[in-house]
């Protein structure tokens, strides 16, 4: 099933075209983008660790595009879309399964939010079903649908076409496709520095030297606020922990995704059989990749409430990503104030869906210097104009 | 097998399981692998990948293949064989790699405690018994814990199978065996059958107990079944052991092929002789101990295969003087068998072509140990690889932790690293058994370019199963450097994460299930809702009446008859969950006009005006009323979802932004119960309840407070309406709140819920925040750009309006919409198109009985007369304010003649009465409506001006008059070494001050009363009339837990150290019990809890579910 090479190791080179800095999902696909839709190869993606091993190796891989805003749902249809042909366009198994998402209401007011993203989704062109409790429960026979819970399960979204992919082949395939296509994968080669002379993006500082490039496209996550610093740029965003952990294997048992933001849960079984689940997002500002245990605690209280099956299933690991989250829980995608330093950044929970869709829009922004039409609301601008696009409001749920 | 004699297994008593279908028989004592042993069992697995057989392989938490499913008493998936504590009763089965979740709820209970200590030993290990009992020595409080069944029936042999024991049989406590049966320290605690799992910041520690699965079903079920320990240590000792590890060779996932102290174990600790005939395939010394135990115990040890061209000399003239046949220089290269073990294949490593085959039903593997690392490399702790034991070893770490033992690296076994034995054909050398990985694959990995380990660990799966790469995690490492020319020391390890065993998925949501699943808040006048048949909304933790259907009415039916009292009659409502904030100081008027978007400092005392807070985005945030008790005293109201929020934003700002602000907050949303009296004939019923209050429309107008008496019971009734009628809100005192409820309804007037509210306020196109704005609504958007002022320099949000898209002017703004239909009725949510494009969508509808058809509120962008839905339904746009746009009907209905008969005398008497009652007031107050039509409704009445606004608020205990209740009606229990009674109708007050009471985190006791530091200057004043501050008498109750267990029971849910040596009688907090807000004071035989009224009856269910075992 796996081809014996997968990637080039790469040694850096004195200069580039452009400079992707960080391997991650964004990043790779970025790369891959820039070489087979704009034919720019001349190209390293630089990371300060292992190839794909911050957040693309930490989410819990739920792939969904409905979004309520416009704006959100342009930019993750797009990358559905994308999702729906990757395999046969990479060429290589990412285990991608449209097994669908609940998006679970326990309150009245859910109810009402859940309603008008379905039929914004709709609108969109996005595929969405309001479902009633008891069809939650066809869906997903082992919810506890019953009214006595604490916060009873009110009804749901459904978004058929959503599911989950394995995150590393992801990666990996993005990887040896851009790397086949003339894409320098550079790890362990930590940015220290973006250059900049007379307002323009020159050269990046690097653990393993200076590298000169025409343009600079920072793709870093939770610490992409800290590369901009050395720009000179001042991201309005804020760095968190997020947490995530698997189970067991088990015989199947959960056929869907199932997102609850109320009981504050995601959870789906992975094609192994483990359930993969994460929660809300550490409140502390932090740069760790561990959160606190108090919060793993409420997940398990709040998974048992959905789930009451899962009583005796087993957490065998934990872990935590590093999530980067804006004001208004959209992301910051495009140009800056820098002349040839591009940004994509602010994803918070949200990243790994939107992965072939942000990178197919991001090379195109760096290709041309100008904003792709799915990504041109998500500016650093809207901060100040005030033309927010606010997931954090009636469609709360982040990840 | 079982040996005739060795072993700590109590043979007097015979346990009978269940094993894949077969009945066996075990003792108190065994594992489940142990008895599976004892009976010949080999196979008890079948690998997930493959389907090869799989056998036991260790004894302990790191065992790879004996991965079980129990299936009774109640199916739990994936345990270990080597590790369930056997129980008459079992039935258990093999897996192949995945196991069986229940098809229903777990009936079991389960807990979580605090616990704080001076030092916590981690193990009890001959290392671990050994640093307890120096802890012991020089410091109080020691925690020790170990997953095993330590105490009395435990062998007592410390280091059982690891690598510095003698060989020679150490049974019988043998040379250096500890216990913890001699750790007796008044302030120790020894915890058995507890594994500590995470390793976090500021040392604190997470460990889970089993506490009753080893009882099998004569399990209490009032016991928890398992405990999550919360521990808090001043210092750590890690005394966590060493991990044998095995060597990779042809055949070596065979049933039969064992580690070699694991043999030893069975041999020593059960009495379990594991195979007729073995050959010890080493690198080391470790194992030699472990063949002349088994030997002793009767084992025919076949050969001891040493890798090691020159053994050292002692272990091996020990072995040879044993009979043992000692091959230096040699490997196992391959296990033979079908099913298990029937042969070894061994040669000279120097020609691996000149085998011989020695049979055997066991091979014993050693390839070195691997200090336990796990919990030390948590805790931020460098790993250093050692290279003469081939292993990681603890280096530096930032908190106060020690580790000693083998766990530190103190194994002496004179080994050599081994990691593979040379092979063409590496697809049989297995690395991890669990998940089927192979020498083979991990080459793969390192060929297809991965050079991580990180990488190679996804790519092959290895060190993701159930063990997380316990015996196989050091092995790929060091495949992975060997295979890139790298030493294994640079290659580095994958993440130790917690936890460090798999912890149950129930252990963790501990008591946080069900009715506990997160607390729930009540009014005062709750049970009554619930006696009367109300259904509920939950809006946030707050159980709030959502409708009274009568006599089988269905929703619609109930709340149209709702709707009609209230707009043709008179109807109540429970208001009492608004929030609450009391504003005060000489700058209050200053800060709430930078708060609100709306003149707050011009409002005169005695009147009510609604106002908005946005964020500095300019949206909107909050909403409520705001009224004047006094030139520098406000009572502000806010929504119910936001009271908290309100709060913490108002803090923020005067700490962060404003500290040169005097004015402080006080919550005192439970002070007060608040009920809306609502419709025509709601004047006449105050009246009737109000006799000294003057009701007419002059003496109280709209937008003003009166402090009074309704029902006998002192009251603030503000007249505010938040449908439209005619309407008063009366505060009582929550003490009083189902006082004066009843005597409303006996006098017929219609109870309703949340759901009426919304239809009579949506009549009148007011906005719920949250429902009708979603965090991308401005003021003006809502049509309430009266609400913002243009006199006022600076408030939150003001400078966001003018930015370019708030400013734009084709914003979604809040419209009316009917139904071209009037019975159709949109659902909120619905999407609202205009020439095909989406413009907007449905925030509220309804079935207005009013206007005796449907009605909607909703965002929409740009003007259209007519907007489709998507199944296109059509509706007209319209104005939000469909009900009585000219708010005729807010002071009485018009149609009715007037019938204000308050005589003069009644007035002025009503208005002496009201002085006099203002100054013995407290200013504290609730109101809970707002109005988009009030703009207009600045009162001109009678301004009230209760200068001297502090006091107590309290009908007088044992005068006669209404009944007053507290929240829990004088809960009282008692269990063993335990008694919690609700010490109610405590006088409370609030007090700020510049100079301190009470020393910090202190209470001072002066007579009757109590005063509690909250905060550097604030303090509660129990028991004491006439403090001057804010009266939160009825805001909390309290509850007295005492006895020698109380400690114990608050431990379950108060991250504190409630010792008495750091909380001692007179120490107080504001802190967290339960998940609850409390104030807590130590008192010299327990302690008083006092809690926020409604969360009172939670509070009392989780303590008396945490009392269940006691």
């Amino acid at each position: 099933m796996h081809p014996d090479r997968m990637w080039r190791s790469a040694e850096p080179r004195k200069s580039y075209d452009v400079i992707v800095v960080g391997a991650g999902g964004h990043g790779l696909a970025t790369a891959y983008y820039l070489a087979k839709n704009h034919g720019i190869t001349d190209v390293a993606v630089l990371d300060r660790g292992w190839l794909a091993g911050g957040n693309m190796a930490r989410n819990t891989t739920i792939i969904r595009s409905n979004y309520l805003w416009d704006e959100s749902a342009g930019i993750y249809e797009h990358a559905l879309k994308l999702w729906e042909g990757l395999e046969e366009d990479l060429g290589y198994p990412l285990l991608f399964s449209q097994r669908g998402v609940l998006n679970l209401a326990h309150s009245l007011q859910d109810v009402r939010d859940g309603v008008r993203r379905v039929e914004a989704n709709r609108v969109n062109g996005v595929d969405a079903e309001w479902l009633a409790p008891e069809q939650v429960k066809e869906v997903c026979p082992i919810v506890d649908v019953s009214p006595g819970v604490r916060y009873p399960v009110l009804g749901a979204t459904y978004q058929p076409r959503a599911g989950i992919a394995k995150h590393d082949n992801v990666a990996w395939a993005l990887a040896r496709a851009a790397s086949d296509l003339g894409v320098d994968l550079i790890e362990h080669c930590q940015v220290t520095g973006v250059e900049v002379t007379d307002g323009r993006a020159t050269a990046v500082t690097t653990t393993r030297g200076r590298i000169t490039a025409n343009k600079i496209a920072l793709s870093a996550a939770g610490h992409t606020s800290v590369v901009a610093k050395t720009a000179g740029l001042d991201l309005p965003l804020q760095t968190h922990p997020l947490q995530a952990l698997v189970s067991e294997l088990l015989e199947p048992i959960h056929p869907t995704v199932v997102m609850s933001n109320a009981v504050h849960v995601y959870v789906s079984q992975a094609h192994k059989g483990e359930l993969v689940m994460g929660a809300g997002i550490d409140a502390a500002n932090s740069y760790r990749r561990r959160g606190a245990f108090h919060i793993i605690e409420s997940q398990m209280a709040a998974a048992l409430e959905l789930f009451p099956v899962f009583a005796r299933a087993h957490v065998l690991r934990t872990w935590a990503g590093i999530v980067d989250v804006s004001p208004d829980a959209s992301p910051i995608i495009g140009l800056t104030p820098v002349e040839n330093l591009y940004l994509n950044c602010g994803w918070g929970t949200g990243g790994f869906k939107a992965t072939p869709g942000i990178g197919w829009c991001y090379a195109h922004t760096i290709a041309h210097d100008t904003p792709h039409p799915l990504t041109a609301p998500f500016t650093l601008t809207r901060f100040t104009t005030g033309a927010l696009v606010d997931e954090h409001g009636a469609a709360a749920v982040a990840h | 097998m079982r040996h005739p004699e060795l072993g700590a297994v109590d043979r007097g008593r015979v346990l009978r399981f269940v094993f894949d279908g077969r009945e066996f028989s075990g003792h108190p004592g065994d594992t489940l692998a142990s008895a599976l042993l004892a009976n010949g069992v080999r196979r008890v697995g079948t690998s997930a990948l493959l389907g090869r057989p799989r056998g036991i392989f260790s004894a302990g938490v790191e065992e790879p293949n004996a991965v079980v499913q129990i299936e009774e008493p109640f199916p739990e998936p994936m345990v270990l064989a080597t590790v369930v504590e056997l129980y008459d009763g079992l039935v258990a089965r093999s897996l192949s790699g995945r196991g069986r979740l229940a098809d229903q709820a777990d009936p079991a209970r389960y807990d979580a405690i605090y616990a704080h200590c001076d030092v916590l030993v981690v193990g009890a290990g001959r290392a671990g018994v050994a640093a307890a009992l120096e802890a012991e020595r020089s410091e109080a409080r020691v925690i020790i814990a170990d997953s095993g069944a330590i105490g009395a029936d435990w062998p007592g042999l410390g280091f059982v199978g690891g690598p510095e024991s003698v060989g020679g049989l150490g049974l019988a406590g043998g040379p250096g065996s500890v216990s913890v049966d001699a750790l007796v320290g008044p302030e120790t605690r020894v915890l058995a059958r507890t594994s500590v799992v995470g390793y976090y910041d500021d040392n604190y520690l997470v460990a889970v107990e089993r506490r009753t699965a080893h009882l099998g079903l004569g399990a209490p079920p009032e016991v928890a079944r398992e405990r999550v320990w919360r521990i808090r240590a001043k210092r750590v000792v890690l005394a966590t052991g060493a991990h044998e590890r095995p060597v990779a060779f042809a055949g070596n996932d065979l049933p039969g092929v064992m580690l070699a102290g694991a043999a030893r174990e069975y041999l020593v600790r059960y009495g379990v002789v594991p195979g007729r005939r073995a050959v010890v395939f080493t690198t080391n010394d470790s194992a030699y101990a472990a063949a002349l135990d088994l030997v002793a115990g009767g084992v025919s040890i076949a050969a001891i295969v040493d890798s090691r061209r020159a053994p050292g000399d002692v272990w091996a003239n020990r072995a040879r003087a044993a009979g043992i046949e000692v091959l230096a220089g040699y490997f196992v290269t391959e296990a033979l068998g079908d099913g298990g073990v029937s042969s070894v294949l061994v040669s000279p490593r120097d020609s691996v072509f000149s085998s011989r085959e020695i049979s055997a039903d066991l091979l014993l593997v050693s390839g070195g140990w691997n200090p336990v690392v796990h919990l030390f490399s948590q805790s931020g702790g460098t790993l250093r690889y050692d290279d003469s034991l081939g292993a990681l070893v603890p280096g530096e770490s930032p908190q106060a932790v020690e580790v000693v033992g083998s766990a530190r690296g103190d194994i002496d076994h004179g080994g050599e690293s081994l990691w593979f034995v040379p092979a063409d054909d590496y697809s049989r050398h297995f690395v991890d058994l669990q998940r089927d990985v192979t020498v083979a694959d991990v080459w793969r990995a390192t060929s297809a370019g991965l050079t991580s380990v990180e990488h190679v660990k996804r790519y092959t799966t290895a060190g993701t199963a159930h063990d997380q790469g316990k015996t196989s995690g050091a092995l790929t490492a060091a495949l992975v450097a060997h295979a890139i020319g790298a030493e294994p020391g640079d290659v580095g390890n994958t993440t130790f994460r917690a936890p460090y065993l798999p912890v149950s998925f129930a252990a963790l949501a501990g008591r946080d299930r069900g009715a506990l699943h997160d607390p729930v808040r009540i009014t005062a006048l709750h049970q009554w809702h619930v006696d009367h048949g109300a259904l509920f909304e939950n809006v946030g933790q707050w159980k709030r009446p959502w409708y009274y259907p009568r006599d089988g009415e269905d929703m619609d039916t109930a709340v149209l008859r709702e709707c009609r009292a209230a707009r043709q009659n008179v109807a109540a409502m429970d208001a009492s969950t608004l929030g609450k904030i009391d504003v005060i100081g000489p700058d209050a008027a200053e800060f709430l006009d930078r708060l609100y978007t709306n003149l707050i400092s011009s409002l005169p005392v005695g009147s009510i005006r609604y106002g908005m807070m946005c964020r500095p985005d300019g949206m909107v945030f909050d909403d409520g009323t705001a009224i004047r008790l006094a030139e520098d005293h406000f009572l502000i109201t806010t929504t119910t979802g936001n009271a908290a929020a309100v709060l913490d934003w108002m803090e923020e700002w005067l700490q962060t932004e404003w500290p040169d602000l005097a004015v402080t907050c006080t919550s005192i949303t439970e002070q007060w119960a608040t009920v809306a009296l609502v419709g025509p004939g709601s004047r006449a019923v105050l009246r009737d309840l109000a006799p000294t209050l003057a009701v007419d429309q002059a003496s109280f107008p709209f937008m003003t407070w009166r402090d009074t008496e309704v029902a006998g019971i002192p009251a603030r009734v503000c007249r505010i309406s938040f449908s439209g009628e005619l309407a008063y809100e009366i505060n009582v005192s929550s003490w009083y709140g189902l006082a004066l409820w009843q005597t409303l309804m006996s006098r017929n007037i219609t109870p309703y819920g949340t759901e009426t509210m919304h239809v009579l306020r949506a009549e009148k196109g007011y906005p719920i925040i949250g429902q009708d704005t979603d965090g991308t609504t401005t003021p003006q958007d809502l049509a309430m750009t009266w609400i913002i002022s243009k006199k006022k320099p600076d408030f939150l949000g003001k400078r966001s309006f003018t930015r370019q898209d708030t400013a734009r002017p084709d914003r979604r703004h809040l419209v009316g919409l009917l139904p071209q239909n009037p019975t159709t009725l949109l659902p909120e949510g619905t999407a609202l198109l205009a020439d095909g494009q989406m413009v907007g969508h449905v925030t509220s509808s309804y079935t207005s009985p009013a206007l005796n058809r449907t009605f909607a509120l909703a965002l929409v962008a740009g003007p259209h007369p007519t907007l489709t839905t998507l199944t296109g339904t059509k509706a007209d746009v319209t104005s939000p304010v469909l009900y009585d746009p000219d708010h005729t009907r807010r002071d009485g209905n018009p149609e009715e003649p007037h019938n204000d008969t308050d005589t003069v005398d009644q007035v002025k008497d009503a208005s002496a009465k009201r002085a006099a009652a203002a100054r013995s007031t407290p200013h504290d107050t609730d109101t809970a409506a707002r109005a988009g039509g009030l703009a207009d409704g600045v009162p001109a009445g009678e301004v009230v001006a209760p200068a001297a606004a502090y006091g107590r608020f309290a009908v007088e205990a044992g005068s006669p008059g209404p009944e007053r209740r507290s929240p829990l009606g004088g809960f009282s229990v008692e269990f063993d070494g335990l008694r919690m009674n609700e010490i109610p109708f405590l006088t409370q007050v609030n007090v700020r001050s510049a100079e301190a009471l009470t020393p910090p985190n202190a209470t001072v006791t002066a007579g009757e009363t109590v005063t509690a530091w909250l905060g550097p200057d604030e303090w509660l004043v129990i028991g004491a009339a006439g403090a001057r501050g804010v009266d939160v008498s009825a805001q909390r109750t309290a509850i007295r837990v005492t006895g020698a267990r109380a400690r114990e029971l608050l431990a379950h849910g108060c991250a504190l150290d409630l010792h008495p040596s750091a909380f001692p009688d007179g120490r107080c907090a504001q802190t967290l019990l339960a998940r609850t807000q409390v104030v807590l004071i130590a008192e010299s035989d327990g302690f008083l809890i006092l809690v926020r009224a409604s969360f009172a009856a939670y509070l009392a269910a989780w303590l008396v579910d945490a009392a269940a075992e006691f």
